[in-house]
């Protein structure tokens, strides 16, 4: 194949050029500056910000708040799924269309509208009290937050694949004498299986780099409910350039692979379909 | 969007084995968990923010909008919205036309490049314009001395929205415009149209519910952003702070009052948004 395989059709030099440009102007330069500085520290310097026990605490904090949103959403995101595919009921419409709402809603209105329903004296906060449960301001609401923003992923990821569940399989299955939890497990599940597993990752994307909802709900108390990405910011403030730099090279990291691993569930989505199809 | 035909439903009614018990209360409880999750999760947060914005009667909320620092931050988000979108969506014009409608090598290298801002945490976006246009930045010290401020004023805060709203546009278009294929632009340009007018009249027509979609996911993600937008901000009142800013201000000075008045303007944004998205979708588009 050369370059570019011929076409009656004008403008690839003006469109191609300038999306180049302009993809690396705004979004390559950046990272690249970013990389640079962050690989321009002494190794010693980078791996003791990197490996310091308030950045050690933070990860722990984000990836394993994170890893509990994106597995409740994983479940949820199911059940919701699959309510707004298989079942019908007054209002499906209006709550389709809603699942969309944390991606629309601006994440400093999510953080400081949870933390106001889950405060000691919010509308739930108040009967979680009595139980000694703590919502707001310790990691179960940076966990909670995590879970609004990335629940939508988690619907939508799994929605097309439980409509494209072949009914007639189904039907096969339970007509041949198998239950209904029997036909779940060995008609539903699989088809559905990568397309969960991408809801999960996407989910769990999303919500590691998440930074508006989850600082008003946290209470930020270093070590304990502070997320990597406010240490990024608080070591800005204090002008700490290299510092940010090597935690967000870190966090850089961890999205590629997170992006690697979603587009090689997505192929490995599409194959069974194809598969499914022939 | 999963939007099933009704004769679905009449199809799943009429199979046999639904009218069990059994098959009702499974049915009744996959809802009412549905329903509660998201009452708890997202409905009661959306009904919470109007209750305490309203919380002292119409007049007290219209208030708000008399201080002048929240006017200002009303204008400063405006203002960026409306340069904004507007580059991003010539953007995706540009970058969905060389992709969907030529075949090259590196495609899809490109492709994952222009969605890379997705996987972007927004803090970092913003620090990425800190480590370039700051004080320390590359450009740092030139940019002193020739007295222009990228970082802690207006540029620094459009460079940023635009980073994180940057494939917003684009990622609506490429499977469109390749879905829809290239026949009648071939057609156009081989009975003698300019490529121009081509674009113009042919492609644009085509692809306009995909742009609009574009560009309104595009709005509100440049309207409410607020983690890049706070790194490079500086958070100056009345000068650098947008709404989703503004409202942290506010928060923080416990004029809960204000914060969630506010608040409740870029709800209505995010409700327009979801309405116009649906409506959208009604036309038969469907998101890829």
């Amino acid at each position: 194949m050369s370059l570019r395989q011929p076409s009656v059709l004008p403008g690839f030099g003006l469109t191609f050029g300038f999306t180049t440009l302009f993809l690396s102007i705004i979004v390559l330069l950046p990272l690249a500056a970013l990389v640079l500085r962050a690989t321009s520290m002494h190794w010693g310097d980078f791996w003791s910000t990197v490996l310091s026990a308030r950045a050690l605490g933070s990860y722990r904090l984000s990836f394993g708040a994170s890893l509990l949103a994106a597995s409740i959403n994983l479940v949820f995101g199911f059940i919701i799924a699959w309510t707004l595919v298989r079942y019908e009921f007054p209002g499906r419409k209006l709550i389709d269309a809603l699942i969309d709402m944390p991606f629309a809603l601006p994440t400093a209105v999510s953080g400081i509208a949870l933390t106001s329903v889950f405060a000691q004296n919010g509308w739930i906060g108040q009967y979680l009290e009595p139980f000694g449960i703590k919502v707001a301001y310790t990691w179960l609401g940076v966990t909670l937050a995590l879970t609004l923003i990335s629940m939508p992923f988690a619907v939508r990821a799994v929605q097309p694949a439980l409509i494209e569940v072949q009914r007639d399989l189904e039907d096969a299955a339970e007509t041949l004498g198998a239950g209904r939890l029997y036909t779940f497990r060995r008609i539903i599940l699989p088809t559905i299986v990568p397309a969960l597993l991408t809801g999960f990752t996407l989910a769990f994307a999303r919500a590691v780099g998440e930074y508006g909802s989850v600082i008003f709900i946290s209470g930020n108390l270093p070590m304990k409910t502070e997320i990597t990405p406010l240490l990024i910011v608080i070591h800005l403030e204090q002008f700490d350039y290299q510092g940010a730099a090597a935690l967000g090279l870190v966090m850089l990291v961890i999205s590629f692979v997170m992006l690697l691993t979603i587009n090689l569930l997505q192929a490995w989505g599409r194959r069974d379909q194809v598969r499914a199809t022939r | 969007m999963a939007v099933l035909p009704t004769s679905a439903f009449a199809d799943l009614a009429s199979r046999p084995g639904q009218r069990t018990w059994l098959h009702a209360i499974v049915r009744w409880l996959f809802i009412t968990t549905s329903l509660g999750f998201l009452a708890a999760v997202l409905l009661a947060p959306l009904a919470t923010v109007f209750v305490m914005a309203l919380g002292r009667g119409i007049s007290a909320y219209l208030d708000n909008f008399r201080d002048p620092y929240t006017l200002a931050a009303i204008r400063l988000t405006l203002l960026t919205a409306a340069v904004v979108v507007p580059i991003n969506t010539v953007f995706g014009l540009a970058a969905s036309w060389a992709i969907a409608k030529f075949e090259f090598r590196g495609k899809s290298m490109l492709i994952t490049l222009i969605d890379l801002p997705l996987a972007v945490s927004p803090v970092i976006a913003g620090l990425l314009f800190v480590l370039l246009f700051g004080l320390q930045g590359w450009f740092g010290l030139w940019l002193q001395q020739h007295d222009i401020s990228i970082v802690f004023a207006l540029p620094g805060i459009m460079l940023a929205t635009m980073f994180v709203t940057f494939p917003y546009v684009a990622r609506e278009l490429i499977p469109l415009m390749e879905q829809l294929g290239n026949d009648e632009e071939e057609a156009a340009i081989t009975l003698g149209a300019g490529g121009w007018l081509t674009f113009f009249r042919v492609t644009l027509p085509k692809v306009r519910w995909g742009l609009v979609y574009g560009m309104v996911l595009c709005n509100s993600r440049a309207m409410g952003e607020f983690g890049a937008v706070s790194v490079v901000s500086g958070h100056v009142r009345g000068l650098t702070n947008t709404m989703p800013l503004h409202i942290e201000i506010l928060y923080n000075e416990y004029n809960f009052l204000g914060a969630f008045a506010v608040a409740s303007l870029l709800t209505l944004l995010a409700a327009v948004t979801l309405v116009v998205k649906t409506l959208i979708e009604r036309t038969g588009y469907r998101r890829h």
